[in-house]
């Protein structure tokens, strides 16, 4: 029986415009916020796992580190298919940076103790695809990201990526903690009886101390990479913008646009 | 006294141009800092002649470590144990995939932290700073660090700069930990695809996932046809890894990074990973039905329509107009 946790973040929802608190260097966290559409296709990658029986997997978990109202993008998680959430919450998390939520998120899979962690490539708003990578270091088991192929034979999990001399194919063993890039598949969308049944699905929400984690090794307390202003970046000339409205108007548009800067 | 490590990314013979702009930058900062920069190669088969020319960056050292390229882990022991034998204050990797791996393994292990996508480094009260673009590039965050600094730096955020001349290569011996013996890296750098050339053209036509199929890259080449001999056409890596469109033909952090005269990206979004490897382009149109689409932030002309109805009329209009 294997059992396989999923990483999945709550991040402000695509449409709203994110903005940085100027005093604390801080996503500013207010707005309408979602479930990580990267994620989805880790959470589906677990469900194509189970339900292919490539690994006889008895439990999927949805976890994860972020203030109360990340409950959502668990709810989210299980109306997708997760069997149970964990919520890790608490004040003094604020302000964790990628070292310090990857602790925090390697506690919580000590705790479990999968076969195989699943992660999204990056996170929509810190978009550091880094987080898979410290969890993997702290439980001290081989990692890889941005993998779009996963083959399994017993223990062994046959990977393919794209990295930066082309593709490259990796053996791992497990356990093992896995980043999977969003072509790895196209995720389901939930049922409405799923999403119904969501909040009946169980969730444990756990305080650091619930879960013995060291408050000085995350949060403000515990962060190493520390934001100590900002700048605008080099003003540059806004482009033009046609809306198409009439397709033969516009091709002339940017035809003349072209032909201005002798591109034709 | 701190010195600086860089990791040297390298694959057949030849040391990654982001790791050379990389050791160039850390041979600027730590003679600032009153230090020196030093390299680290991981490999199989890494020759004293290319471990040894990193010093030609300004690199004072080269170690070189044998165990497997390819994956991240070896790479973090291998840094670890360097950082163990001297006094070292940061860490940096070129713009790769690598690097954020490795440098997030090993600001954990070390109990760093680590700045991603940064485009800046400067020294400010005897510390380094790392500049990170946030929010779709619309600000800049300055990034300190308490204990180890591990710095990933953007694709191209640093150019290479020949200041030193070879030295001498050093042998490491690391044991490597468990995790690093779990991983085996069975094929490295597959070409899939034919063997495009999207570097010496004039004009590039890109093809993004909104083309939607394979068979819709015809309408890239109707394009590019229209544009005549120095146009091509190239691809983001969502239509690449859905096998649309050949590797040799991706542009950005993970692919090629190109400046041609124009770039007209057709159903392109113009995520960050993309804009890496064509924002110095001279000219930069974007047709993409999508008004919020981050690529109108640096388009140069934002077209918001539907590229299947613009896009052949655009190529019909553009042949009349070279008669
Ligand atoms: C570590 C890492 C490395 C990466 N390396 C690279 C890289 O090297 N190169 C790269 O490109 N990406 C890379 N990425 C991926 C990158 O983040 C984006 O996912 C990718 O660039 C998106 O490709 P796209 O614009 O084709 O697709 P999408 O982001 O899905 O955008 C498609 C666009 O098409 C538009 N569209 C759809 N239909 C139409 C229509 N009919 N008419 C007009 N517009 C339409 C949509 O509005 C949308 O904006 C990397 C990511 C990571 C994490
Ligand atoms: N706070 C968090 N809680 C749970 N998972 C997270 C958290 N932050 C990041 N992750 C996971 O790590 C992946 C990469 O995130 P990032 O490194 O922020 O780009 C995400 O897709 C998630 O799967």
């Amino acid at each position: 029986m294997t059992k396989i946790v999923v990483l999945v973040k709550e991040v402000p929802d695509a449409a709203v415009q994110k903005q940085v608190d100027s005093s604390t260097g801080r996503l500013d966290r207010s707005g309408e916020k979602t479930l990580n559409p990267f994620d989805t296709h880790a959470i589906e990658a677990a469900l194509q796992l189970k339900e292919s029986g490539a690994l006889d997997v008895d439990e999927v978990v949805a976890v994860t580190v972020g203030p109360s109202s990340a409950v959502k993008a668990l709810h989210k998680a299980v109306s997708l298919g997760a069997d149970r959430s964990i919520h890790l919450t608490d004040d003094a998390l604020v302000g964790s940076d990628v070292v310090g939520t990857g602790y925090a998120l390697a506690e919580l899979i000590k705790r479990e103790s999968p076969d195989l962690v699943l992660a999204g490539q990056q996170s929509d708003d810190g978009q550091s695809y880094a987080v898979g990578a410290a969890v993997a270091e702290y439980l001290g088991w081989p990692g890889l990201t941005q993998v779009i192929k996963l083959d399994v034979d017993g223990q062994t999990l046959t990977c393919e990526r794209q990295a930066e001399y082309g593709y490259d194919t990796v053996k791992v063993t497990l356990p093992a903690v896995i980043s999977v890039g969003d072509a790895i598949n196209e995720p389901r969308y939930p049922s409405l009886k799923a999403i119904m049944g969501a909040k009946k699905k169980p969730l444990e929400s756990l305080s650091l101390g619930d879960a013995e984690i060291d408050a000085s090794k995350v949060g403000e307390a515990g962060r190493k990479a520390v934001w100590t202003g900002s700048q605008e970046p080099p003003a540059k000339a806004a482009g033009e913008l046609i809306e198409d409205e009439d397709t033969a108007e516009t091709v002339e548009k940017i035809v003349a646009w072209l032909d201005d800067r002798k591109l034709i | 006294m701190t010195n600086i490590l860089v990791y040297a990314l390298h694959h057949e013979g030849a040391i990654n141009k982001n790791s050379l702009g990389a050791v160039s930058k850390a041979a600027e900062l730590a003679s600032e800092l009153g230090g020196e920069a030093h390299a680290v190669f991981v490999g199989e088969d890494v020759s004293d002649d290319t471990a040894g020319s990193i010093g030609t960056y300004g690199a004072t050292k080269a170690f070189r470590v044998k165990a497997p390229a390819g994956v991240s882990q070896p790479v973090v022991d291998a840094l670890d144990a360097v950082l163990e034998s001297g006094d070292y204050g940061y860490v940096i990797f070129g713009g790769g995939l690598l690097g954020f791996e490795a440098g997030a393994g090993l600001a954990a292990r070390r109990g760093g932290g680590i700045g991603v996508e940064i485009t800046g480094l400067k020294v400010a009260d005897g510390k380094v700073v790392a500049e990170r673009p946030i929010l779709g590039d619309t600000q800049i965050s300055d990034i300190s660090f308490e204990g180890l600094g591990v710095i990933a730096a953007r694709l191209n955020a640093f150019e290479p700069k020949e200041s030193g001349s070879p030295v001498s290569v050093e042998d490491v011996d690391v044991t490597l930990s468990d995790a690093a013996g779990k991983l085996e890296v069975v094929t490295r750098g597959e070409q899939r695809g034919a063997d495009v050339n999207i570097e010496d053209a004039q004009v590039l036509i890109t093809g993004g996932r909104g083309l939607g199929s394979a068979e819709n890259f015809s309408v890239a080449e109707g394009l590019a046809e229209a544009f005549g001999g120095s146009a091509a056409v190239a691809a983001t890596r969502a239509a690449v890894d859905a096998g649309w469109f050949p590797y040799a033909g991706q542009i950005g952090q993970t692919g090629k990074t190109v400046a041609p005269k124009l770039y007209l990206g057709l159903g392109v979004s113009g995520a960050i990973q993309h804009k890496v490897g064509m924002q110095s382009s001279d000219a930069i149109v974007a047709i993409n039905k999508d008004g919020n689409a981050p690529i109108f932030e640096f388009a140069d002309l934002g077209v918001v329509g539907d590229l299947h109805s613009i896009v052949p009329a655009l190529a019909e209009a553009i042949k009349a107009k070279k008669g």
